[in-house]
């Protein structure tokens, strides 16, 4: 402690400290028992005559409905259409966008034609497309389908695209010059590079599909989640409604966890 | 093998950033080519692998490639251009999965990475790496595929100071080991001083050659205190050749600069 000195008839101060804040921690612990502490409240506010129970159900009821669904049956059978649906559209959709994608981010003429068709017919709201799709396919399920598809397919396309577009041209500059085949430079450059751009598209398309498929249940369906909330909103059977929007709010959880999971195995490098 | 520069010259949309080289690089020897930004150094690089179509003039290529050779004209990137998703024996292998079989590329592969000293790097992915390291593999991968002329584009210049230095002693143990044919694109002095046999000054752009020097001292013997004064007098003879086009560069209009992507 040699070298800190001041003359002794100069003014001393601190460095006054200025530093800290704007970082926004997270206390974990806090979350679940906030979360508890709501559905207590809405609780209480119900059976203390509130809020109506028709108006909004207490936790209770919604959780008796839900627990009375299963055990009929009934949510097996619109959970296993309101999947099939669900998966089979988003796959096939999906699909068709990666392809397209791939082709505006791969060739000239692809990206000519392919970016303003995407650009036009984007901004449609898909669902109505369903009327012409029950036209063209009848009131079964390829109508559906093919609204869940189609939504699906423009937020793909565009991730696609934009995925290969972000991959580092020197990527591909170095890929030529040890000589690597078009092929290669597509499968372990392009592809991977896109990787991450396409897996958000699928975050994006994978919420578009769900609330596709939630409208078009409404339309005409006689099983699915969709058709149970509509049915159950019809005959004010509230509590069934609310357990059909618990099932509807857990599925999109499911999909986003499952896609969080695809993230961290397939971009582990990141 | 020979590399030959035949009235080569090139311009992007009308700008002429290259004229009339004509240069020929020995079979063996390292010829770094000197300029201040913007003259051309990478573009002329890009000809020369073939990257880049030349709107005059032609490169040719004279002599055998050496045993075993896949590439015969392989880059090392100042970005180091190195896929995140494959790990530094994924990335070393790239090249050499077309050719090999997958015993024979694992064999290359280890004996690059301990000839570059990765060897307990092998698994681990560039996020991990540092610049020197990326490097590294950058070399590590160039070498894999025995390559009969390397080209290397300011390969140290994303590198700080002291790691520059290290790779440098690497670099000229690994020469005088392979003996590859070097093109090396620099701006800096004292770098193209230690690696080079000889020393192309380009001019600011259009890039000419401004003129052609020797450095007639062994590369080993570069760094001897006893030889300091004469690498001094050869590094003040540099810098009055380009002294002169660098600040004429400076004063240019950077959106004048040739387009980095060619």
């Amino acid at each position: 402690m040699a070298e800190p000195a001041h003359r002794a008839d100069e003014p001393v101060r601190e460095v006054p400290f200025r530093g800290g804040g704007f970082a926004p921690r997270r206390l974990r612990h806090l979350a679940p028992p906030f979360f508890l502490l709501l559905l207590l409240l809405w609780e209480g506010a119900s059976r203390a005559g509130l809020v109506s129970p028709l108006a909004l159900p207490p936790p209770s009821s919604i959780l008796t409905a839900l627990s009375d669904l299963a055990a009929s049956g009934d949510l097996r059978r619109h959970l296993e259409a309101s999947l099939y649906r669900l998966v089979a559209g988003w796959i096939l959709g999906t699909s068709a966008g990666l392809l397209l994608g791939l082709l505006i981010g791969i060739s000239s003429l692809g990206r000519t034609l392919g970016i303003p068709l995407v650009a036009a017919l984007f901004p449609i709201p898909k669902i109505a497309m369903l009327p012409l799709f029950i036209l063209w396919f009848g009131i079964g399920e390829p109508s559906k389908l093919a609204t869940i598809a189609l939504g699906a397919f423009f937020p793909t396309v565009i991730n696609a695209y934009a995925g290969i577009d972000n991959v580092p041209r020197s990527l591909v500059r170095m890929g030529q010059s040890f000589g690597l085949s078009h092929r290669a430079i597509v499968f372990e450059i392009l592809l991977p590079g896109a990787l991450p751009g396409i897996l958000a598209g699928a975050r994006i398309s994978s919420s578009i599909a769900l609330v596709l498929l939630v409208a078009a249940e409404m339309i005409g369906a006689q099983y699915g989640i969709g058709a149970l909330v509509l049915q159950a909103g019809n005959l004010m059977r509230t509590d069934q409604l609310m357990a059909g929007v618990v099932v509807l709010s857990l599925l999109g959880l499911t999909i986003s966890a499952l896609i969080g999971l695809a993230e961290r195995r397939l971009l582990a490098w990141r | 093998m020979q590399l030959l520069f035949e009235e080569v010259g090139h311009a992007f949309d009308g700008l002429r950033v290259l004229e009339g080289i004509s240069l020929s690089v020995a079979a063996g020897e390292t010829l770094a080519i000197l300029g201040p930004s913007g003259c051309g150094k990478s573009t002329l690089l890009a000809i020369a692998g073939g990257l880049l179509r030349p709107a005059r003039g032609r490169v040719r290529l004279a002599g055998t490639p050496p045993a075993g050779c896949l590439n015969p004209l392989t880059y090392v990137f100042q970005d180091f251009a190195l896929l995140p998703w494959r790990t530094v024996a994924g990335n070393v292998a790239l090249a050499l999965e077309a050719t090999l079989d997958r015993r024979a590329r694992r064999e290359r592969v280890a004996e690059v990475l301990r000839r570059t000293g990765l060897s307990d790097f092998a698994a681990a992915y560039p996020r991990q790496l540092s610049g020197g390291m990326k490097q590294r593999v950058g070399i590590a991968r160039a070498l894999a595929v025995r390559p009969a002329v390397l080209l290397m584009d300011e390969p140290l210049s994303a590198l700080d100071a002291q790691t520059r230095e290290l790779l440098l002693e690497e670099f000229l143990t690994l020469w005088r080991e392979a003996r590859t044919t070097t093109l090396y694109v620099t701006h800096n002095l004292d770098e193209a001083l230690r690696i080079a046999d000889r020393i192309c000054v380009l001019s600011r752009r259009p890039g000419r050659i401004r003129g052609l020097l020797e450095v007639p001292l062994p590369v080993a013997e570069r760094t001897a205190p006893e030889n300091a004064a004469r690498i001094g007098e050869l590094r003040a003879e540099l810098w009055r050749m380009i002294a002169e086009e660098v600040r004429a560069a400076d004063r240019e209009l950077a959106s004048a600069r040739e387009p980095v992507d060619g």
